[in-house]
């Protein structure tokens, strides 16, 4: 029990506590103070009965109004459904062709796309989806697996060389690693390969490629090297190069036989989003 | 003659009643910075100039409250409300005329008008809008009319306030402050509708619907109308309003204000019925101006800041002299030039035409045109070219380059309108949208009314008649009506590089 007594200064008792020779004061607490504690203590009270407050041993006290962050999350998720609504439905029902042909929807469904492709394929193709080298560029007119509307919708869905059964599938040799072709066949190939692009090239290495070419690469590329859209086969006339179109690039393609791949996306996306994606990227490629 | 009235020197004292604003002004010399407000008790007059301002009262809050509910049959699901500020939308609809918020240099023009057509009016009839259109003054009126009903007039109002607290006090006092706010919530009120659909909002407001800036601002307009016009009243007139301050500037010896004429009635002095006028003025120093006055000043201290010119003290004065049969007029509408000619005995020479009224009345005319011209010849089409960043160009497999652009049709007509695209620029350019069959030299799209459509458009031009990296080019669009060409580029990077 410690000592009170009353300081002589303020007439105030003291609480008894010293520290080198400082006592304190009992002043009793700001009134304005204590209502808002006690208004705090009530307010907790009235916590514990609406919110989720206590825990248990395997779950916790849930609170009458049942909040819960999980479950406003699955109602903004609905909101949003319903604040789509008439365009949304559209996308679901329409076809690709009537989606991109009418005003509202084609507007509904580049928005759509664009947000979509800036957080799921932005990464590879770029932002503008030009693509880089060994990513396909999705702007210009030279498509793999082709470009009409229903091509660019189903290499979405299953991908390519993905995990999807269905996948887009092609692989050309490691013609060079694998030891196909001799070192000098392939120097001679990529002769071949820069004439079909109406370059100027050695003519005695293409007069020597040209057998070897048409045993080797005529199955997917065709025969006048214009590649073949069904087998994915690229078309070897073009100005345009997947993995770069200088000799030096060639060689290494038929050496290394490179192929990326695209995560087939149906199973992630809801249908009328790939659909949205879809024609995004088919209106931005000229929409031909 | 101009009075001119020096505060700084303490006033000489005054024989007879005092005005509550002299009184209010002593204090104010002796109780440090800020001036108590002291109450003023306008005392009802009857006569012309209340007439007029009852008449302007009932006929200006008609316009104010049945604004919103007159209708206007706009095509298509464009709003039926014949005045909607549309901030939603992003329209401002008047009548026929419907505004888009890149042409709020209209709003701009109109307020430019109605500050010239202020300066005109007032250089001629003085402080017309103060004494007789200003909300402040219209709201101030309807108030002290209720203040009136429910407390009776000037005496019984001092006498009500000095009494001490009793049933009937009480509820003369609960009752008008209810009416009060009744009317600010009123005024509140019809401000919202102004900028929704009124028969939806009336509805959606009382069952909670209403979007929240509607319940903000009707709070809002609540709080001010009870506090402007049953509190400040006079004060914001005199210390809040900038007007005041600048009409000094608009009004000369020629402009018409309320004024006391000093010749007509010095020496002023109480009157007993049936003595001489000899040698007196006409003022029987009644106080009825002082009373009436709802700024409480005296008039007779000539022209102040405080007055608004509302004529109320005419009124009052033109009574008492009927009564004590003497000529009306001893408090007029009137020029200071006109009272110095009077005083001389020469004849009054009214001048409505002077350098001032003819610059403001010639830039007033042009302004005003110049709007007029900017509405009717106004283009209801508008283009705005937004160039893809990313990519810059796309080049195809033929070497050709073909660059995106988005454009943007705005149709401000009330009709849809079919509108040609065309693209000038490096010969052989080929024009194409997403969803049409072909490519072509030119693009229809349909805008819908009132609408602003974005559509994107590919340009693509052959690698012959490509010459340099960065092309001037130009977009054009036209109706039937409207055309319009707006500039951008066409890029084409390295165009030769294999």
């Amino acid at each position: 029990m410690s000592h009170r007594e009353t300081d002589e200064h303020s007439g105030v008792e003291t609480t008894g506590h010293e520290w080198d020779g400082i006592r304190e004061l009992d002043n009793p607490l700001p009134r304005w103070w204590l209502y808002i504690f006690y208004g705090c203590i009530v307010i907790a009270a009235i916590y514990w009965v609406f919110m989720p407050s206590w825990p248990g041993v395997n779950s916790y006290a849930k609170g009458m109004l049942n909040q819960s962050d999980r479950v406003d999350v699955a109602k903004q998720l609905e909101a949003l459904q319903t604040q789509r609504g008439a365009e949304g439905a559209m996308l679901r029902s329409a076809s690709l062709e009537t989606i991109e042909a009418d005003p509202k929807l084609q507007a509904y469904a580049l928005a759509v796309g664009q947000s979509v492709f800036g957080d799921n394929c932005a990464t590879c193709h770029g932002v503008g989806g030009t693509g880089s080298k060994g990513y396909a560029n999705l702007r210009d007119d030279v498509w793999l697996w082709g470009g009409s509307l229903q091509d660019i919708q189903h290499t979405i869905q299953v991908g390519v060389r993905s995990e999807d059964p269905q996948t887009r599938q092609s692989q050309m040799p490691a013609f060079g690693r694998d030891q196909i072709l001799k070192p000098a066949q392939i120097d001679d190939l990529t002769e071949y390969v820069v004439a079909l692009s109406r370059r100027p090239a050695n003519a005695a290495a293409v007069a020597r490629a040209a057998p070897v070419f048409a045993e080797q690469c005529v199955a997917c590329h065709g025969p006048q090297g214009k590649g073949n859209v069904a087998l994915g086969g690229p078309d070897l006339t073009d100005a345009d190069w997947l993995y770069g179109g200088n000799q030096a690039d060639i060689r290494e393609q038929i050496w290394n036989g490179r192929g990326g791949v695209m995560p087939a996306w149906q199973g992630r996306f809801s249908p009328e989003t790939i659909k949205a994606l879809a024609v995004y990227v088919h209106a931005n490629a000229g929409g031909q | 003659m101009t009075v001119v009235i020096d505060r700084t020197k303490p006033e000489a004292p005054k024989t007879g009643p005092v005005s509550a604003a002299a009184k209010a002004r002593a204090k104010g010399f002796t109780l440090g910075l800020y001036k108590p407000r002291t109450p003023i008790y306008p005392k009802l007059v009857h006569g012309q100039w209340r007439r007029i301002k009852w008449i302007l009262l009932i006929v200006m809050l008609a316009i104010y409250y049945v604004t919103p509910w007159i209708r206007w049959e706009r095509p298509g699901a464009l709003p039926d409300q014949a005045v909607l500020v549309d901030f939603a939308g992003g329209r401002f609809y008047f009548f026929g005329i419907q505004l888009w918020p890149q042409e709020v240099y209209f709003i701009t023009g109109l307020l430019v008008i109605g500050a010239l057509g202020l300066f005109l009016v007032s250089a001629m009839f003085g402080r017309l809008w103060c004494g007789y259109a200003c909300p402040q003054t219209v709201w101030t009126d309807l108030f002290i009319y209720v203040e009136r009903a429910f407390e009776g007039d000037r005496n019984a109002r001092m006498k009500l306030d000095a009494e001490p607290w009793s049933f009937n006090k009480a509820w003369r006092k609960i009752g008008k402050h209810a009416v009060w706010l009744g009317i600010g919530f009123g005024t509140g009120g019809a401000w919202i509708f102004y900028f929704h659909d009124a028969p939806t909002l009336i509805t959606h407001f009382w069952i909670g619907q209403a979007p929240a800036t509607a319940y903000i601002f009707c709070a809002l307009l609540t709080v001010t109308t009870y506090a402007f016009a049953g509190f400040m009243r006079e004060q914001v007139c005199i210390y809040l309003c900038p007007w005041p301050r600048i009409q000094g500037a608009m009004l000369d010896q020629h402009s018409l204000q309320v004024t006391y004429l000093r010749y007509r009635g010095e020496t002023r002095g109480p009157h007993k019925k049936g003595s001489s006028w000899e040698g007196r003025g006409d003022c029987i120093d009644c106080n009825a101006c002082v009373v009436a006055c709802p700024m409480g000043i005296d008039i007779r201290d000539g022209s102040q800041l405080e007055c608004i010119n509302c004529g109320l003290c005419i009124d009052a004065c033109d009574e008492i002299m009927d009564k004590v049969e003497r000529p009306r007029g001893l408090i007029a509408y009137d020029t200071d030039a006109a009272v110095a000619a009077r005083e001389m005995r020469q004849t009054p020479v009214y001048k409505l035409l002077r350098p001032r009224t003819a610059y403001y009345a010639v830039a007033l005319t042009l302004v005003s045109a110049l709007m007029i011209w900017g509405l009717t010849h106004r283009s209801a089409l508008d283009l705005h070219v937004l160039r893809d960043r990313n990519p810059m160009f796309v080049r195809l497999h033929d070497g050709a380059i073909r660059d995106g652009y988005t454009l943007k049709i705005a149709n401000r007509s009330f009709e849809a309108e079919d509108v040609q695209v065309s693209f000038v620029g490096p010969a052989g350019a080929k024009l194409r949208t997403p969803g049409a069959k072909v490519a072509g030299e030119t693009l229809s799209f349909r805008v819908e009314p009132n609408e602003v459509r974005a559509v994107r458009v590919f340009v693509t031009v052959p690698a012959a008649a490509i010459d340099a990296t960065n092309m001037p080019a130009a977009f054009s669009v036209r109706t039937g009506r409207d055309a319009m060409t707006v500039k951008t580029n066409f890029l084409s990077g390295a165009a030769n590089a294999p």
